[in-house]
């Protein structure tokens, strides 16, 4: 006997050692259900040698880092200047884009509201510098520089402005491992942008994000943006996934599978960011960035209006009328195209109700809608600019006849209020306060008799961003003020 | 002929610093896990693979060999998401045979080195490959072209780390 095992003493070693890692690995297999978190002895080894690793490699990184930023900071700043003024133009261009889109995407929130569907917004990230990854084809897994002790969770979904990267897997104190999204074990709820058809993103054996299991479409194409469809209760809904590659046959089945071109580079990750928090509410910050973006907004398109200022009127107690922000702090509002500087009958917004039109008869025949019966006023509208419900100093004169007009007619016409201009001029400003502010400012235009500059039509305020279309004639409708279209 | 050329006594009068057993294969990870990140495709070398193999070649006890390949497996398993045992369980049968194997070929020839390490990043895959997909039922991909060309990039750095390594040792003489 003894003889049998120092003969065997080499080979009875390997088989020992190969069962007891056999028998780890049927411990470590868990079904489906179970959580993907490692526990006891696993994660322990896993902790140390990730503490072993790490620390070496975070020296390496900050040292290759730091020699990068010596270069880019001292040494490569020529062109600095033009750069700086490139982004500063492209800064102001965004500005004006985010401004454009902030008012959708508060009607969106409200939407969603309506419709109990609870959107994920990011409150708080956490940047992390990648460190390390697994080194192997076989698990695409990174290791960054941030763990628990950073706020950093498993299942936290891991992201760059580019786009999704993955999510951590197990985190340890100072350092995570981070479970990328071309890994064939990861998986991510992605929804197509045009043809929203949804699926589940999952690496392929080459390393390649792709769509499985999808039924074959016509309509997917090559280059379609992939977005999170916020499914699988990680990612928030919306963020860029990346663009379809190209769709082949599901190996197993009558299904297809859309590879993925993925938006971040994952071959190539320097810094990311963890979302550490989501709220259903856009976050404070993002408010202020909106509040900020439609003010410099407005500043941005005032700079670009060289006559929008008549140098004859009065200051106004009002700074800026043309801001979509509203005297109450309301930024929600758009901004719209500047009215047009001579209105015709084909101007928007100022044909005639469909009510009003007869079949073969001109449009200029029609008559136009007189005041309301009750107001005894004459009607005021006359001119396409009145229509429009523009302020009197801001219409082309016409003939004089605008010339110091009570600019209460026109919100008297426009709300079909009965009363006195200053009245008529309150009333609609009980609808928008931007009304208000937009004929305050109007009337010493008016007043001083609308010199003759060829007057820039005024982007609507806020809250009367809309041309009016001219009210019919209700002659037994009560007094009461229309809302500015603009405000619907 | 050059596999049964046998330089054993040489070779069983090196002898290396005790911390180079330690310092070499934390570097290997360390710096698999590092360079895969900048260098393209640097993940078709398998630096722990290789240390695992010249340890095998040069102390040529399949104990030592097959406990010291296990180690090291698993601590590269430790870096990926895989349960530990998968690298463990394919560089402790590495190790062993390249132990077994050491005793009866020159491990001083360069050809020789070429052959084992191309052999044996072969037989890696193919464990790697029959574990995960026998047993784990994870995806795993095996394409012969690519597995090829994997293998001649180790066996070719091999060769090259291997002469770098000699230097290190220090002789008994």
């Amino acid at each position: 006997m003894e003889s049998f095992f120092s003969r065997y003493r080499n080979a009875l070693v390997l088989i020992g050692v190969l069962l007891a890692q056999v028998i780890g690995l049927a411990v470590q297999v868990r079904r489906p259900g179970q959580s993907p978190e490692d526990k006891g002895g696993v994660l322990l080894i896993r902790a140390w040698v990730t503490g072993l690793v790490a620390p070496p490699e975070r020296v390496l990184r900050a040292t290759g880092s730091g020699l990068h930023n010596l270069w880019m900071n001292y040494v490569d700043l020529i062109h600095v200047r033009s750069e700086d003024k490139d982004l500063h133009q492209q800064l102001d261009r965004l500005k004006l884009e985010e401004a454009s889109l902030a008012e959708d995407a508060r009607q969106g929130e409200r939407l969603q509201a309506l419709l109990g569907f609870q959107e994920k917004y990011v409150y708080k990230t956490v940047a992390a510098q990648v460190i390390g990854n697994s080194g192997t084809e076989q698990s695409r897994v990174l290791l960054i520089d941030k763990g628990s002790s950073s706020g950093i969770h498993p299942d936290m979904p891991v992201i760059t402005p580019d786009g999704i990267v993955g999510k951590t897997r197990d985190v340890f104190a100072h350092s995570s491992q981070v479970l990328e999204i071309s890994d064939p074990t990861s998986g991510a709820g992605v929804i197509l942008q045009n043809t929203r058809i949804r699926g589940v993103l999952r690496g392929n054996s080459w390393g390649q994000p792709e769509i499985v299991n999808v039924s074959p479409d016509d309509r997917i194409k090559a280059g379609e943006p992939v977005l999170t469809s916020g499914g699988d209760a990680i990612f928030p809904r919306g963020l860029a996934a990346g663009v379809v590659d190209r769709v082949v046959p599901d190996p197993d089945g009558t299904l297809v599978n859309v590879l993925i071109r993925p938006a971040a580079n994952l071959s190539r990750l320097d810094e990311v960011l963890v979302i550490t928090s989501t709220g259903s509410r856009i976050p404070s910050s993002m408010q202020e960035d909106l509040n900020e973006a439609q003010q410099k907004a407005s500043e941005i398109l005032a700079e670009r209006l060289p006559s929008r200022m008549d140098p004859d009127a009065i200051p106004s107690d009002q700074d800026n009328a043309d801001s979509t922000v509203g005297p109450d702090g309301d930024v929600a509002l758009p901004m719209r195209p500047p009215q047009a500087l001579h209105p015709d009958r084909y101007t928007p917004s100022d044909t005639p109700p469909a009510a009003d039109l007869k079949p073969g008869q001109p449009i200029e025949q029609i008559e136009p809608p007189a005041a309301t019966a009750d107001s005894g006023a004459p009607a005021a509208v006359h001119s396409p600019a009145d229509a429009a419900g523009l302020p009197s100093g801001h219409r082309k004169p016409e003939g004089g006849s605008a010339q110091g007009e009570p600019t209460g007619h026109t919100a008297t016409q426009t709300g079909g209020v009965s009363a006195a201009p200053d009245q008529g001029t309150q009333k609609a400003a009980g609808n928008s306060g931007n009304l208000e502010g937009q004929q305050r400012r109007a009337r010493p235009a008016g007043e001083s008799g609308a010199t003759g500059n060829p007057t820039i039509p005024q982007k609507p305020a806020a809250g009367a961003v809309g041309p009016e279309r001219p009210a019919p004639a209700q002659p037994s409708a009560p007094a009461q003020s229309t809302p500015p279209q603009g405000a619907a | 002929m050059v596999l049964m050329a046998s330089s054993r006594h040489e070779v069983g009068t090196r002898s290396y610093p005790p911390a180079i057993y330690v310092i070499v294969p934390l570097l290997a990870l360390g710096l698999q896990s590092l360079l895969s990140l900048y260098v393209p495709r640097f993940d078709m070398i398998d630096l722990p693979l290789l240390v695992t193999i010249y340890y095998a070649m040069y102390r040529q006890e399949p104990i030592s060999a097959t406990l010291v390949g296990s180690v090291i497996g698993i601590a590269q398993d430790a870096l990926t998401h895989h349960p530990l045992g998968v690298f463990g369980i394919a560089k402790g049968v590495v190790g062993y045979m390249t132990a077994s194997l050491g005793v009866r070929v020159d491990t001083e020839n360069h050809g020789t080195r070429l052959l084992v390490i191309f052999t044996f990043s072969l037989v890696q895959t193919a464990i790697l490959f029959l574990l995960q997909r026998t047993m784990l039922g994870q995806p795993f991909a095996w394409h012969w072209v690519h597995e090829l060309i994997r293998a001649a990039a180790n066996a070719l750095l091999g060769v090259i780390l291997f002469a770098l390594l000699d230097h290190t040792a220090r002789s008994d003489y």
